[in-house]
């Protein structure tokens, strides 16, 4: 009976999105506010309805009806309580209804946060937003129902996938999908904004609070599969360059030039044009991601959605969209009145440069991922496009740009001095030469230009800290006054450091890790020890052990360093009840200095097990520079001028500009 | 539909099956030689493990990846250069193999993508930003006089001066 409710509520809510895509727009073109108005209740009404849909979904997973197709297909009752729910989002159908729940969520948000929207832009925001609902409902209504039945139901379902029952993958989609479905607001207001062929600096402030949201959920998700992928697929890597990776990597880049670039129209009117792209191209991307992740193109180990009639139709909506919006984009740009002039050097120019290279690295990756297809299509020839392509050419790109970025914020806007700015930031070039020094004559083997790396990621972080000191003149003026000056920061000041600083510690963390990485592989038998990277790891033996939903077999290891006991490591190769598959879980024993991480292997006929150990230096820089990214953007979006809804302060000086 | 899913569905998780790579290289194809077991590792780094889904031989544990590292060890020791190795693999699994594409004909266009949209969007970008006066005579604009370029310089200064007191 619920699931036939959350059936019934799903196609409500298609009718109600119609409803929602229709009425509004029009009273928008006729210019009727009273139609123009139903646009709000519309967008909540189909939040409330989708909500039903996907609670009733997720009440059919936490209770086991077995009468339920999809429950069947995707979980076990044996299975514990947060992989039932995960389960919900960790199979195609369930992962589709959380889609649309994001969107018609991000859309009841405009409707009910945007309350100092013109009435015109808010009606057509909801409309497009709303007409995305229509086409995924359908996709999900025609090709992907969740809610069908099978009769008779069988006693048991067959399981999720075991290497998806963990806790950092019942969260990663949620906030992946997130950030996807967050672009759909940026897409939502520039298309509203070609309709109405108004677009102004108050356009790209509007915009800038959802986009910065959609941008955390993303880099936060992309961490979290990062993360998973680092301790659960266990080989010790941590990016591979996956097509899937790719995919979401490629709204994360466009997305984060959005950001940027938002920034100059807000505070300058400049590069208006480009905004409303990026906008599109951001969405687009999204669509394109959800596109090979669900249609199967790609041949990876993610894509277990593999249905050709599915990625047809997912694939129509993205030419839709995409094509919709460029060409429309096409038709209206020209007519983009451009603000304010400035010279290269610059704020404005800097992120000019920024733009220029994460878009250029966006492309890069998209014809990566894509370029064996079309050959494979146009001429039968298959090639492989792996990691050295991507490492080969991504590297290159994001030299200048992390080079470039502390100078970015010192310059002022218009015109800048870039002799200044150098200047300033004398003070980290001289630390991370001191950081280069160090790690050329501490480290004999590794790559030449992985010290470089390493200065290259310090310079970056202090870079960021020199921006704030500069901002409250810090040396300059008594350190009272300094602190008086640091409180009167605008968050995004804080926001914009923060990002910064994640970025460069998140740089160290890769080179480290990429060049000094240790690893043993060796025949271990109980009792004996072995030596890596200043530790000394004894095993202890292997034994059998019996989890909720799986057996395994635990080998266990002590690890020291100097003579003193750290930890004991406990990898194992379990195998799942159902499905019954083989996973293996890796001992991971995590310091600031880096990761040891052991894989136990097979037994061997004469005695003793493989065994497979890593020194992962500094790896968790990786993941903690993505934190600190996120943690910026949600400082940042705490600040009073971005809040939605907020009105512009006046009667004050305006504070220095954010550098963002 | 539904038979062509599952049948795909069970291909995916056989590949699960073979292709977990938890372990990868095992001890007994170690070479004793460091140098090169090093080349060996570098070369199947950049080596695809023909059954599994986008892995290198040197992340997979299927019994196609080994007895192809076992063989790059086997032309290693021989002499072979990494070069000779690579094209020797190549010979008998196509290109398909290589991680690193080579540059040829079908891939140029791959290789100089990077660099062409790089330099498309230089060029866009000079043109939006550096916005040198039209040439009069196709727009009708005429370009500044030396006497307006110094009153606009002067503009540009007290406005500059204006926003830094701010």
């Amino acid at each position: 009976m619920i699931v036939e409710v959350g059936h019934f509520a799903l196609v409500l809510a298609i009718l109600v999105a119609i409803f929602q895509m229709v009425v509004p727009a029009w009273g928008a073109h006729v210019g009727d506010e009273r139609l123009m108005r139903v646009a709000e209740p519309a967008a909540l009404c189909q939040f409330g309805l989708l909500a039903i849909s996907a609670i009733a979904l997720a009440n059919a997973f936490i209770t086991s009806d077995f009468s339920v197709a999809n429950v069947v297909a995707n979980s076990h009752s044996t299975k514990p309580l947060l992989y039932r729910i995960s389960g919900v989002w960790g199979n195609h159908e369930g992962s589709m209804i959380l889609w649309v729940l994001i969107l018609a969520l991000f859309g009841a948000a405009v409707a009910a946060f945007g309350r100092n929207l013109p009435a015109t832009l808010k009606a057509n925001v909801l409309s497009v937003q709303a007409s995305i609902a229509v086409a995924f409902c359908l996709f999900i209504l025609l090709t992907s129902n969740p809610f069908l039945r099978i009769d008779p139901a069988p006693a048991d379902g067959n399981g999720l996938n075991p290497i998806l029952q963990d806790p950092a993958l019942a969260f990663h989609p949620p906030f992946l999908y997130t950030g996807y479905v967050g672009f759909s607001i940026a897409f939502s207001f520039a298309i509203a904004a070609l309709i109405e062929r108004r677009l102004d600096a108050a356009w790209a402030r509007w915009v800038r609070p959802w986009t910065l949201a959609a941008w955390m959920c993303l880099t936060i998700g992309i961490a979290m599969g990062s993360w998973w992928a680092y301790y659960e697929l266990g080989w010790g890597g941590w990016w591979f360059w996956d097509p899937v990776e790719n995919a979401s990597l490629m709204p994360w880049l466009a997305g984060t030039a959005l950001l940027h670039c938002a920034v100059v129209m807000e505070k300058r009117e400049a590069l208006k044009v480009w905004t409303v792209l990026l906008a599109i191209l951001a969405f687009s991307l999204s669509l394109m991601g959800t596109f090979l992740v669900r249609s199967g193109v790609l041949t990876s180990v993610h894509a277990f959605a593999v249905d050709p009639t599915r990625g047809i139709f997912i694939l129509a909506i993205m030419t839709l969209f995409t094509g919709g919006g460029l060409a429309l984009f096409a038709l209206r740009a020209r007519n983009l009145r451009q603000g304010g002039i400035f010279a290269p050097i610059s704020r404005e120019g800097a992120l000019v440069l920024n733009n220029i290279l994460l878009t250029t690295a966006c492309a890069t990756v998209l014809i990566g991922t894509l370029y064996p297809l079309v050959l494979e299509a146009l001429t039968g020839a298959k090639i492989s496009v792996g990691p050295p392509y991507f490492n080969m050419t991504f590297g290159p790109l994001m030299l200048p740009l992390l080079i470039a970025l502390p100078f970015g914020p010192l310059l002022p806007w218009k015109r800048g001095d870039i002799l200044g700015a150098a200047q300033r930031l004398m003070f980290a070039a001289v630390l991370a030469v001191v950081v280069l020094v160090l790690a050329c004559s501490t480290f004999h083997r590794g790559p030449i230009l992985a010290p470089f790396g390493l200065a290259l990621g310090v310079f970056v972080m202090l870079g960021a800290m020199i921006e704030l000191a500069t901002r409250v003149r810090f040396g300059e003026v008594p350190w009272r006054e300094s602190l008086r000056r640091l409180k009167g920061q605008p968050r995004s000041a804080f926001g914009t450091t923060l990002a910064h600083f994640g970025v460069g510690l998140m740089v160290v963390g890769i080179v480290a890790t990429s060049a000094y990485r240790e690893e043993k592989i060796l025949v271990m038998k109980a009792g004996e020890t072995t030596q890596l990277a200043g530790y000394a790891l004894t095993f202890r033996g292997a034994a059998p052990r019996t989890g909720p939903n799986y057996r395994e077999e635990v080998g266990v290891f002590d690890v020291m360093r100097d003579g003193n006991a750290i930890t004991v490591l406990e990898p194992s190769k379990r195998i799942y009840d159902a499905p019954p598959q083989p996973t293996s879980e890796s001992g991971i024993h995590a310091a600031w200095r880096g990761d040891v991480y052991v894989v136990l292997g097979d037994k061997q006929k004469h005695g003793g097990f493989t065994v497979r150990i890593f020194f992962n230096p500094l790896v968790r820089f990786i993941w903690i520079g993505a934190l600190i990214m996120f943690l910026g953007g949600a400082v940042s979006l705490s600040d009073r001028r971005l809040r939605v809804g907020a009105p512009r302060r006046t009667g004050r000086a305006i504070a220095p500009a954010p550098a963002e | 539909m539904v038979t062509q899913w599952h049948r795909l569905a069970t291909a995916l998780i056989i590949a699960m099956l073979v292709c977990s790579s938890a372990f990868a290289v095992e001890p007994d194809e170690i070479l004793s030689d460091l140098a090169l077991e090093a080349r060996a590792r570098s070369i199947s780094a950049d080596l695809r493990c023909l059954v599994c889904q986008n892995q290198s031989i040197d992340d997979s544990n299927a019994p196609l990846a080994r007895d192809l590292r076992l063989l790059v060890r086997d032309r290693l020791k021989a002499g072979d250069s990494d070069e000779d190795v690579r094209a020797y693999i190549v010979s008998r699994y196509g290109e398909f193999v290589l991680l690193r594409p080579p540059f040829n004909i079908r891939t140029v266009l791959l290789w100089l993508a990077p660099l062409l949209v790089l330099l498309a969007a230089i060029t866009i970008a000079i043109q939006v930003f550096v916005r040198r006066p039209p040439r009069s005579g196709r727009t009708g604009v005429p370009a500044l006089t030396g006497e307006e370029e110094e009153k606009l310089r002067a503009l540009l200064a007290e406005a500059d001066k204006s926003s830094k007191k701010i």
